[in-house]
């Protein structure tokens, strides 16, 4: 085999004392797209973050082209040519799309001269089949057009080897399977292609070889062709940690109608209609399914019955009651429960400790708090009891949860959420990022809340994730909500075209 | 050498005795850094910080001035730092200082005739209203249509400080006087007692309850625990059905009344009478105040005791010849090396030697 491009040699890198990579070795090769798959703080962010000299690493060697490299900041790597697409773009939203590449390049003068520069920008996307409007501003683009911003962002700087943090997290199914065809071009004009996942699917679908990571270590490595699902499986959540379904027995009849929305419409913030005349009448003991493309107005509709959006028509009834006017405080001391999608910016204060997290809705009844004192021994009492209850792992009781992992972090916020036996949990992409193993637990958890009585409503733009766990189905689309589909008789084909808005009205 | 390495690791606690030293050895280096300059001066700088510490903080005569001068500053500090809290701005503490004042002292001339003690506790009262109305003026905008309070409190210091001047100028100017902008001097009975035996005033114990009180609300009921949230993550706050524009009033109410406060102690502890420079610059002080003890009720005590120490110090040294202005010159140098001296408190420097033996690299580290 060939020489590889780069190679990694026995890196370790800690922080304090967490070990985030021990002794790790990895090649890339040229024309090759290599997944690193792993369960989050596995240690694969780490580790491409070593590879651009954002961090440094204790030991080990980085060799580029068969040469020992010192990357003392992430300049020295891309003045090498190792360029990286963090989830988190770095994008100046009030300028344009040329404008942001031309800063990023070494081309970037004190006087630009804008045709010249536009015109340099549409020639080096077309050259990769990247469609790019180099005028637009980048606030007017959607997420996968600012991902390929930031892909061009760094061609056009001539990066051989081009690593992507999670870059379909983000995404749209379309624009994943779009950006994937574009990686491939990369790849077979001789770029070196990594990027960062923890979907097997995805990684098995669209890499050449596949890097494992487990606990800071390398646990396999193998070409995509010889990878199985177990044998994935198996290195990313080793075998003591086995999986299980969750059982679909014990699905009967549901309850008493909870939740009912009549004609609900609501407006996004921008002012245009984001939820259009919805009427749904949800049940105790179901899990109710919303399934769609993201940003069809399910962060609208979520907010909205949670009290944080301002309903335009119609109405919300818990139990017959209209709630639609009362403030989200109210709202939750009548039993409404929310995990929204925005977990470390809505559900969580990330610089706040475990304790004072845990009480963020509660901080103000018994046994939390009387008459305006906090009882800080019954906080950790039950901060203690969620993180044994729910196996949160944590770094101390006062560490910030922004430390924290993501999936514990969520079981954290779903325990906080549950705690008072909600009737009414509005669950907006609980699984959204996190690794297999977190995942397994919080769908265990939802669903020992359904059984217990709890309606749940869930949105979510995996289809495995609706049909493993909702008892009905819906789809919206463009703030239309579709009709409601029994999960035992409907398919993915029938949900999946009515996801790309096909289908509207053919079915009865 | 050639194989040594510096590197930097981001703290996740930061050991107690770093965060007690670090300031401390700030300080000493600002202290060095304006060394240079009294020695251009023509002074040795050794025996002049010498000097100023013994007079401030190892004389009686000095140690009351310093404990007298600390006690607006206590306050304003307290007051700033619980605005900075919930990451609002009250720049306004100075203004906040002048109309507590100026209400506390027109009860007292326009008040109507009533035992003097009740007369005392009515008028601190209501100097401290008098500040907390100031200030929730500049946070009503604020709450309402989320109108920057940060230059509306700045601005409404010209208007009080300016409503002082005239008042003290004009309609309440002592006639009978030298023609100096004073008013009268308040009644003897008016006078905040003094603690037993000194002539330091008991608003140095109204100014250490407050910050223990305002330590205590932080730490222990829902309303600072409400701040807090609100000051880390508004949308959370929002999320968890905070109401976000009680607080906002709440805190900016609370932040003026310790301005006012620091008013109210200045007239009827220490002036005695209403004067324009009255509040001579303790609001901006509080500023400082508030970032150099990171918004800890208990270090503002402290700080605002050192502060004012640098104070009493500089006039000792006045005689001798060194400018007065010497304290301000420290206390800006201290501000800036204490702030930048954070770096190291929450960053680790770690030492090492590269365990890679290429001879080639030697030398990049």
């Amino acid at each position: 085999m060939n020489q590889p491009v780069l190679e990694m040699r026995g890196i370790n890198k800690t922080f304090g004392n967490v070990v985030a990579n021990h002794n790790v070795n990895i090649k890339l090769y040229a024309g090759e797209i290599h997944a690193l798959l792993g369960e989050n703080g596995a240690g694969k962010s780490t580790l491409m973050n070593i590879l651009t000299g954002i961090y440094k690493p204790n030991s080990g060697q980085i060799l580029y082209k068969g040469k020992e490299v010192v990357l003392k900041s992430s300049k020295n790597a891309v003045d090498l040519g190792i360029g990286m697409v963090h989830q988190h773009f770095a994008l100046v939203q009030t300028l344009s799309v040329a404008e942001n590449i031309y800063l990023h390049s070494e081309k970037c003068k004190t006087i630009l001269n804008s045709r010249e520069m536009e015109n340099d920008i549409e020639k080096c996307s077309k050259a990769f089949n990247l469609a790019l409007d180099a005028k637009a501003k980048i606030w007017q683009l959607s997420v996968g057009e600012q991902q390929r911003v930031e892909i061009v962002k760094l061609l056009y700087r001539g990066t051989e080897v081009l690593i992507l943090d999670e870059p379909t997290a983000v995404l749209t199914p379309q624009e994943s399977v779009e950006m994937f065809k574009t990686l491939r071009k990369m790849a077979d004009s001789g770029k070196v292609i990594a990027f960062i996942s923890h979907k097997m699917g995805e990684v098995m679908a669209n890499s050449d070889r596949i890097t494992v990571l487990r606990g800071g270590t390398v646990e396999d490595t193998m070409l995509a062709e010889d990878a199985t699902e177990e044998r994935l499986t198996k290195a990313v959540v080793g075998s003591a940690n086995k999986l299980m379904k969750q059982s679909q027995e014990n699905r009967g009849a549901h309850g008493a109608c909870i939740l009912k929305v009549q004609d609900l419409s609501v407006k996004n913030d921008k002012g245009l209609l984001a939820v259009k005349n919805i009427s749904l009448d949800l049940y105790a003991g179901e899990i109710f399914g919303i399934a769609g493309v993201a940003g069809n107005g399910q962060r609208e509709f979520s907010e909205v019955l949670a009290g944080l959006r301002e309903v335009e028509s119609g109405a919300v009834l818990l139990k017959g009651e209209d709630v639609s006017r009362m403030s989200p405080k109210t709202r939750i001391k009548k039993g409404f429960a929310f995990i929204p999608e925005d977990r470390l910016s809505m559900g969580l204060v990330p610089s706040m400790n475990m304790m004072d997290n845990t009480i963020l809705k509660e901080y103000d009844t018994e046994p939390y708090s009387r008459k305006g004192i906090l009882n800080h021994k019954a906080i950790q009492k039950n901060t203690v009891n969620f993180i044994s209850r729910y196996d949160i792992k944590n770094g101390g009781l006062d560490l910030p949860v922004g430390l924290m992992s993501g999936g514990n972090q969520q079981k954290l916020l779903i325990a906080r959420e549950i705690n008072g036996e909600p009737l009414l949990i509005i669950a907006a992409y609980p699984v959204r990022g996190l690794d297999i193993g977190a995942t397994e637990a919080i769908h265990k958890i939802l669903m020992e809340q359904r059984n217990r009585g709890a309606c749940i409503l869930l949105i979510s733009e995996e289809l495995d994730e609706i049909f493993e766990m909702a008892d009905r189905i819906a789809v919206m689309n463009i703030g239309f909500m579709s009709e409601v589909l029994n999960r035992n008789v409907t398919t993915y084909e029938e949900v999946g075209s009515l996801m790309i808005g096909m289908d509207n009205n053919s079915k009865t | 050498m050639g194989n040594m390495y510096f590197r930097l690791e981001k703290r996740i606690r930061t050991p107690l005795a770093i965060r007690i030293l670090n300031p401390v050895v700030f300080i000493v280096l600002a202290m060095g850094f304006c060394g240079i300059f009294i020695t251009l001066a023509g002074f040795e700088p050794v025996k002049v910080y010498a000097k100023m510490i013994k007079t401030a903080f190892f004389t009686s005569k000095g140690l009351t001035q310093t404990i007298l001068y600390s006690i607006p500053l206590m306050l304003c500090g307290l007051g700033v730092s619980i605005s900075f809290k919930m990451n609002l701005n009250n720049l306004g503490a100075e203004g906040q200082y002048a109309v507590g004042a100026i209400a506390s002292f027109g009860f007292v001339i326009y008040g109507p005739s009533m035992p003097l003690s009740i007369k005392l506790i009515l008028a601190i009262l209501i100097g401290i209203a008098a500040g907390c109305l100031w200030s929730v003026l500049a946070a009503i905008p604020k709450a309402l249509w989320n109108v920057n309070e940060t230059i509306i409190s700045l601005m409404m210091n010209y208007i009080a400080l300016l409503f002082l001047d005239y008042l003290c100028r004009g309609p309440w100017m002592n006639n009978e006087g030298l023609n100096l902008p004073y008013s009268a001097s308040i009644n003897k009975m008016l006078y905040l007692p003094n603690l037993f035996g000194t002539e330091i005033n008991s608003g140095i114990i109204i100014a250490i309850i407050s910050a223990i009180v305002i330590y205590w609300f932080f730490k222990k009921t829902t309303s600072g625990y409400q701040i807090s949230v609100i000051k880390n993550s508004l949308s959370a706050a929002r999320y968890a059905g905070m109401n976000i524009k009680k607080n906002i009033l709440l805190v900016m109410g609370i932040s003026g009344a310790l301005a006012g406060m620091a008013g109210v102690v200045k007239i009827f502890g220490i002036t005695h009478r209403l004067q324009p420079s009255l509040p001579g610059g303790a609001g901006f002080t509080g500023i400082i105040i508030a970032y150099l003890s990171k918004f800890n009720p208990l270090i503002v005590i402290v700080v605002s005791f050192f502060i004012a120490g640098l104070n009493t110090g500089s006039y000792s040294v006045q005689i001798s010849g060194v400018p007065s202005q010497i304290a301000t010159m420290i206390q800006g140098a201290i501000l800036v090396f204490v702030l930048a001296g954070e770096f190291f408190a929450r960053n680790k420097i770690i030492v090492g030697r590269r365990v890679s033996a290429d001879p080639l690299k030697e030398g990049e580290a």
